[in-house]
C-alpha cells in the first residue's frame, strides 16, 4: 500500500508534466484546429534555456522559470509569425509537416550547438519529508503545486478574461469573429505564448525531476503529451489536464506492477481502446459530419 | 544543321505521340534492369553509389505506397515505419533462422514477399479503426500503431528485444531493389488509374458523398491500406537487407517523419512526386553529407520553405504524362479542343 501511494506521488509529478504539455497542443488545436507538432520540442527548449540560464547567470528558481517561460513564449510566437501564417490558408496537412520540419530544425539546431546530453544544476534545496512511510521531496511538491498553480491561472484566463473570451471565440467561429473586432493575429499570438510558455515551465520541471536533458527528449515526451491531449478531447483545455494526469497514472503504475518495457506498450494499447469506445475522447464533443 | 533543327522541331511536335505510345517505357525498363545487373556484377559503379541507388529505391517505395493513404485518399497516416518494422523483421528472421543458409540466394525473394504480407496483414487491422475515424484521430491511431510495433519488438527476445536483430546476408542487390521499385510504382499506378482509383479518390474530395454515390468506402479504405502496408513490409525487408542489421529504434517516429517528408517534398497525389520527393531527399541528404550535423539543420528549414511557398509539394496533385493512361491524356485533349472550339463559337 506504501508503495502504492509512493508512486501515486510519482504518477502525479509525471502527469502534471504531461498536462502542461498537453495544454500547448489543444490550446494551438482549438484555435487554429492545426497540431502544432513543434510543441514538444519547444518543451525541451524550455529545459535547455533553463540549463543556460541556471547554469550561466546561476538564478534562483523563480527567476529561472519565468526568464525560460518567457523565452520559450517568445520563441513559440515568432514561430507562429514566420512558419505557420503564411500557411493559415493553406492545406491543414501542409501546415502540418511544416510543425513537423519546424520540430527537427529545433532538434538539430539544439543538437548542433549542443551534441552532448546536460544537467540541470539543482534550483531547490533537496529536502524530503516522511508521511506515513511514504516520502516526499521538496521538489515533487513544487513541481505539483506549480502546475496546479498554473493551470488554474490558465483556466481563469480562458473563462474569465476578455482575451480568454476572445479565444474561445475565435476556436468557435474563424471567420465571423474578426468581423465583429476581435484582433485575431494578436489572440492567435497570445494563444501561441501562453501554451508554449506553460511548455516551457514544463520543461524546466522535467529537466529539475529527471536527471539528464538532451536534445531528443522533446520527440517521446511530445508525442505522448499529444496523446494526453487527445485522451482528453483535443481542442479542450480541462480535457487537456485530465488526459495528462491519465497517462501519468498509466505509465507509472505500468511501470511499478509490470517489467517496464511493457509501460509505452499498454499505454498504448489503452490508448486505442479508448479511443474506439470515445473516439473524441473523454470530455470532446462529437463532431457530426454535416451534408 | 538546319536539317537538324528541323528534325528537332518535328520530333517536338510528335513528342507528345511518342509519349502516349509509350515507346519510352520498355525500353527504359529493359536498359534499368541491364544497368542495375551489370552495375552490380561488373565494377561500372563504386559500391557507394550503389548503396545510395538501394536506398533511393527503398524510398520510392516507401513514399510512393505512403502517398496512396496520405494522398490519394487524403487520410493522415504516421505509422508507415511500423508497417516496414514487421516486414523487416519477418524477412530477416527467414532469411536467417529458417532458410537453410545456401539457399538464401533462391529464397530471397519469397522472404521479403513473406514480409510485405505479414505487413499486409496488419495493415488489415489498422484499416478498420479508420472506418470511423477521420483526421486527426486517424493519425493518432496509426501513430499509436508505430509505438506498439516498436515498444513489442522490443520486448520479444527471439528478435533481440532492444539490442535488434543481426546476421542477415547482403542480400538486396540493385537488380531487386530496382524489380521491387518498378513493381510498386506498376500495382499503385494501375490501382489509381481503375475504378478502385476513383473510389480512392472520391473519399478524398468527400466521403459521405462517395459512399451515397455507390462508392463501398470501406472496402476500397481496407485494400487501399493493405496495398500501402504491403509495400512498407517488402521495402523493409530490402532495408534489413542492405544494412545487414536492424533494431526497434530504427523504425520509430522520426522514420515515419523522414517518409511524410518525401511524400510532401514530392507532391501528395502524385506517382512522379513520389518518385522525385525519394530522390531528391535521398541525393540531398548524400550531397551535405559533409556539412556534418548542420545538414539535419538545412534540411527541415528547407522544408519549411517549401511548404510556405508551396504548399502541394513538387508535384503537388499534377502528374508527369507519362503515367497517366493514354485515355486519360486523350479525354483531357479533347476536353481543352471542345473548351477552345466553344470559345471561338462564343466570339
Amino acid at each position: 500500500m506504501v508503495y502504492f501511494f509512493q508512486q501515486a506521488l510519482n504518477a502525479l509529478q509525471l502527469g502534471s508534466i504531461y498536462a502542461l504539455i498537453a495544454l500547448g497542443y489543444t490550446m494551438v488545436y482549438g484555435i487554429l484546429t492545426m497540431i502544432n507538432f513543434a510543441h514538444g520540442d519547444l518543451f525541451m527548449i524550455g529545459a535547455f534555456f533553463c540549463f543556460l540560464i541556471a547554469f550561466y547567470l546561476k538564478l534562483s528558481f523563480v527567476p529561472t522559470l519565468l526568464l525560460s517561460m518567457v523565452g520559450v513564449a517568445f520563441l513559440g510566437v515568432v514561430i507562429e509569425r514566420l512558419a505557420y501564417k503564411p500557411l493559415r490558408n493553406a492545406p491543414r496537412v501542409s501546415a502540418i509537416i511544416t510543425a513537423l520540419g519546424v520540430g527537427l530544425f529545433l532538434e538539430n539546431f539544439t543538437l548542433a550547438l549542443n551534441p552532448y546530453p546536460q544537467h540541470i544544476p539543482a534550483l531547490i534545496a533537496d529536502q524530503t519529508w516522511t508521511i506515513g512511510n511514504v516520502s516526499i521531496s521538496s521538489l515533487q511538491i513544487i513541481i505539483i503545486v506549480l502546475s496546479l498553480f498554473l493551470m488554474l491561472v490558465l483556466d481563469f484566463i480562458v473563462q474569465r478574461t476578455k482575451a480568454g473570451m476572445a479565444m474561445r471565440a475565435i476556436s468557435w467561429d474563424k471567420s465571423i469573429v474578426p468581423l465583429m473586432g476581435v484582433p485575431i493575429n494578436k489572440i492567435i499570438s497570445l494563444t501561441f505564448a501562453i501554451g508554449t510558455g506553460l511548455g516551457g515551465a514544463a520543461g524546466m520541471m522535467y529537466g529539475l525531476a529527471y536527471p539528464v536533458i538532451d536534445p531528443y527528449m522533446g520527440i517521446m515526451i511530445g508525442w505522448k503529451a499529444f496523446i494526453s491531449a487527445v485522451v482528453g478531447g483535443i481542442g479542450n483545455i480541462r480535457g487537456a489536464m485530465i488526459g495528462g494526469f491519465i497517462l501519468g497514472s498509466v505509465e507509472i503504475m505500468v511501470a511499478a506492477f509490470l517489467p517496464s518495457t511493457y509501460r509505452d506498450f499498454v499505454a498504448f494499447t489503452l490508448l486505442l481502446i479508448l479511443l474506439i469506445f470515445r473516439p473524441y475522447g473523454i470530455l470532446g464533443k462529437p463532431n457530426p459530419q454535416k451534408v | 544543321m538546319s536539317k537538324l533543327k528541323a528534325a528537332y522541331q518535328t520530333l517536338l511536335n510528335k513528342w507528345h505521340i511518342v509519349i502516349a505510345h509509350r515507346f519510352f517505357w520498355p525500353i527504359f525498363l529493359i536498359a534499368g534492369l541491364l544497368f542495375s545487373i551489370a552495375a552490380s556484377t561488373f565494377d561500372i559503379l563504386d559500391l557507394y553509389l550503389q548503396l545510395i541507388l538501394i536506398y533511393v529505391g527503398i524510398n520510392i517505395i516507401l513514399t510512393v505506397s505512403l502517398n496512396l493513404i496520405n494522398g490519394y485518399m487524403g487520410e493522415f497516416s504516421i505509422g508507415h515505419a511500423g508497417f516496414m518494422a514487421i516486414g523487416a523483421y519477418i524477412a530477416s528472421l527467414l532469411t536467417v533462422n529458417i532458410f537453410p543458409q545456401t539457399a538464401n540466394i533462391f529464397l530471397f525473394p519469397t522472404a521479403i514477399l513473406a514480409g510485405g504480407i505479414a505487413a499486409a496483414l496488419i495493415g488489415l487491422l489498422v484499416a478498420i479503426p479508420s472506418f470511423k475515424t477521420r483526421g486527426d484521430y486517424l493519425a493518432i491511431v496509426t501513430l499509436a500503431f508505430c509505438m506498439i510495433v516498436k515498444s513489442v519488438l522490443e520486448n520479444i527476445d527471439v528478435v533481440g528485444g532492444p539490442r535488434g536483430l543481426l546476421g542477415m546476408e547482403k542480400l538486396t542487390t540493385l537488380p531487386w531493389v530496382f524489380f521491387w521499385t518498378v513493381l510498386s510504382l506498376w500495382v499503385i499506378r494501375n490501382l489509381v488509374y481503375s475504378k478502385f482509383g476513383r473510389g480512392v479518390l472520391s473519399i478524398r474530395e468527400d466521403e459521405i458523398a462517395s459512399d451515397l454515390m455507390g462508392v463501398n468506402t470501406r472496402q476500397v479504405k481496407v485494400i487501399a491500406f493493405v496495398v500501402s502496408s504491403f509495400f512498407a513490409g517488402i521495402a523493409g525487408g530490402l532495408f534489413a537487407h542492405t544494412l545487414q542489421y536492424i533494431n526497434p529504434r530504427m523504425f520509430d517516429i522520426i522514420k515515419s517523419t523522414d517518409i511524410l517528408i518525401m511524400v510532401y517534398l514530392g507532391g501528395i497525389a502524385s506517382i512522379a512526386g513520389s518518385i522525385l520527393g525519394a530522390f531528391i531527399y535521398t541525393i540531398l541528404l548524400e550531397i551535405l553529407r559533409p556539412l556534418g550535423v548542420w545538414r539535419m539543420v538545412f534540411m527541415p528549414l528547407m522544408l519549411v520553405l517549401l511548404m510556405i511557398y508551396r504548399p502541394r509539394g513538387i508535384m503537388g496533385l499534377r502528374e508527369s504524362s507519362l503515367f497517366v493512361p493514354v485515355r486519360d491524356l486523350l479525354a483531357a485533349k479533347f476536353r481543352r479542343q471542345k473548351k477552345k472550339e466553344a470559345g471561338d463559337a462564343s466570339a
